[in-house]
């Protein structure tokens, strides 16, 4: 039976379900005049859930109904940044929908209910949890896309998205189906990610979990958007509106890299040995694809998405080193990457308005002549995605590269520089055409004067900054989580 | 006497079918639909059928949910599928094509 202490270690959850469902009702409540106050509200609801993480943090990992959920230290890191990037999508976002006039409860409740389906999804302690955390956010983000109802590009991301999307669900049920068939052949048939660990140990049939791992894995590999199961990923980008997109990129990185950690770390441990080797091809495959097709990207949101798979292809160094210390890497990888891909939407968010999504390459000609700030921030933005030092992005580059030669993948490491060096070039070149080129005649430029969104972005952007210089305490609380 | 292994085969042929049937399609986005149901069936069936050999009722509960997932994700896969019909006026595969590279 449940006990009121399970639902006090569930408390964040249960507050935002609750919260969520009375947003609901506000909107259909409420006037229309009164909607815009919607926004604020989902603001404050999501800084209560921080602190409502940060302050029932138990000192140690526990469980709650009956082991199906568990709060732990990893759990709260991945929780407390999306949370905080999904409150700054709200800020950056609210110019954008009010142009296009879809400021509205939707909005807010869908990325609340995603929020949620992370929050489950990254404290999982059985399959069961994983897959229904798993759906609560996919579900909720292929609506999201397709928020716009009138463009023809949402829809046909939206069902791409969703047809990819349920294509990887079924494969990674399917290996789950496995998983859990050869946990029971030779010992007691189990759901439980603490208790499939073992089941290599005993299993009268190590064939069938082999090849549930394989199904699992290419799931998670979907899901992280890591090549050759990325096809999605930039039609999503392109066609999805740019608040969705920046969610897509970073709070379901963070929570794909959630998943990924507990089913192949907490769950299938002592088989690592098996999965290293696939994680680390999926990581080559990844960062060339990714860096090698964004050279030719016109579209900057599809270049991103380009990018995104790069990215993933570093996270997943860290990943395949199946360490404690590569773990705390991929994770320290995967908020550097939520917070500077918050930031690079965030100046596209800024610059677009009715009519003009100032999404192509082109469009930001002369941006540092017409709006130097947007365009400073936009350099930082791209720096740090490039992996320059001082910046943020570095730091991370270096500590899965570092993290993969402590495991003997020193050839991986290499192919991980080679790929930067490769990537720096599409990042330098959007800095050259805000910095070099002449602004259009009679262009459209114009910067957002909404002074929330220039306040956040500019801290957003600053912060990447500030934690390229002073990454330690950060660094420490990762650490710290995998108890490096 | 049907054994285990039996379940386990059906379960693999209808996956194999549901996959084939995403991929090789080419004409309708209702068919993808029906593929991704065929292909969630075919993991209940896999379930179901350790969980009964196996004498452990777990097995069993997470078929419900996959259940009342499915029902959720066919109800938000229809909707998103008439807005594209609304939209473009067809819903044939080949011509969902206006983003590339």
């Amino acid at each position: 039976m449940p006990t009121l202490n399970d639902i006090l270690i569930l408390l964040p959850e249960f507050y935002l379900v609750a919260a969520a469902c009375l947003l609901l009702l506000l909107d259909a409540f409420m006037k229309p005049a009164q909607r815009p106050l919607l926004h604020w509200i989902s603001i404050a609801v999501l800084l209560v859930a921080i602190y409502l993480v940060i302050a029932g943090q138990p000192d140690r990992a526990v469980t709650a109904f009956g082991s199906m959920f568990v709060r732990d230290d990893v759990a709260e890191i991945i929780k407390v940044f999306a949370l905080g990037t999904t409150a700054m999508i709200f800020v950056y976002a609210r110019p954008y929908l009010i142009d296009r006039k879809l400021l509205g409860g939707e909005f807010y409740t869908l990325m609340i209910f995603a929020v949620i389906g992370i929050m489950l999804l990254v404290s999982a302690g059985n399959l069961v949890t994983v897959y229904l955390g798993l759906e609560l956010l996919s579900l909720s983000s292929y609506a999201l896309v397709a928020l716009n109802r009138e463009a023809k590009l949402p829809s046909e991301a939206a069902i791409k998205y969703f047809v990819l999307g349920a294509l990887a669900s079924g494969m990674l049920l399917y290996g789950m189906s496995m998983v859990y068939g050869a946990s029971g052949m030779g010992g007691t048939p189990t759901l439980e990610l603490a208790q499939l660990s073992h089941v290599m140990g005993y299993t009268t049939a190590p064939t069938l979990l082999l090849f549930g791992l394989i199904f699992m894995i290419v799931g998670i590999g979907f899901k992280l958007g890591a090549a050759p199961f990325h096809m999605w990923i930039p039609d999503v980008y392109q066609g999805a509106p740019t608040p969705v997109t920046t969610f897509v990129a970073a709070g379901s990185k963070l929570a794909a890299f959630g998943m990924a950690y507990r089913l192949l770390a907490d769950g299938m441990g002592d088989l690592a040995q098996h999965w290293q080797l696939i994680l680390a091809v999926l990581a080559v495959l990844s960062l060339a694809i990714g860096n090698l097709v964004a050279i030719v990207q016109t579209n900057l949101k599809r270049m991103l998405a380009y990018s995104t798979i790069s990215h993933m292809g570093y996270l997943l160094l860290g990943l395949s080193a199946a360490g404690p210390e590569g773990y705390a890497a991929a994770l320290f990888y995967a908020i550097c990457y939520a917070l500077m891909g918050v930031a690079a939407f965030g100046v596209i968010l800024a610059m677009s308005r009715a009519g003009f999504e100032c999404e192509e390459i082109a469009d930001f000609k002369g941006l540092a002549r017409k709006a130097p700030w947007m365009a400073f921030l936009m350099l930082l933005a791209m720096f740090s995605l490039a992996g320059v030092p001082p910046l943020f992005g570095f730091w991370a580059k270096v500590l899965v590269l570092e993290a993969a030669i402590h495991a003997d993948m020193l050839w991986l490491a290499i192919v991980g520089i080679v790929f930067a060096i490769v990537g720096l070039y599409y990042y330098l070149y959007v800095i050259k055409v805000m910095y070099f080129d002449a602004p259009e005649e009679g262009g459209a430029l114009q910067v957002q004067q909404d002074k929330p969104l220039r306040l956040v972005l500019s801290l957003n952007a600053l912060s990447l900054l500030a934690l390229g210089l002073y990454w330690g305490p950060l660094l420490a609380w990762c650490r710290r989580a995998f108890g490096v | 006497m049907i054994s285990l292994a039996h379940y386990i085969v059906l379960g693999a042929v209808l996956f194999c079918i549901a996959v084939a049937g995403l991929f090789i399609n080419r004409k309708n986005v209702i068919v993808l639909l029906m593929s991704i149901e065929l292909m969630l069936l075919a993991v209940n069936m896999n379930f179901v059928a350790f969980s009964r050999f196996l004498g452990d009722v777990s097995g069993q509960v997470f078929v419900f949910f996959i259940l009342t997932v499915a029902a959720a994700e066919a109800a938000i896969g229809l909707a998103i599928l008439v807005l594209l019909f609304r939209n473009r006026s067809t819903i044939n595969i080949a011509d969902i094509d206006s983003m590339k590279g």
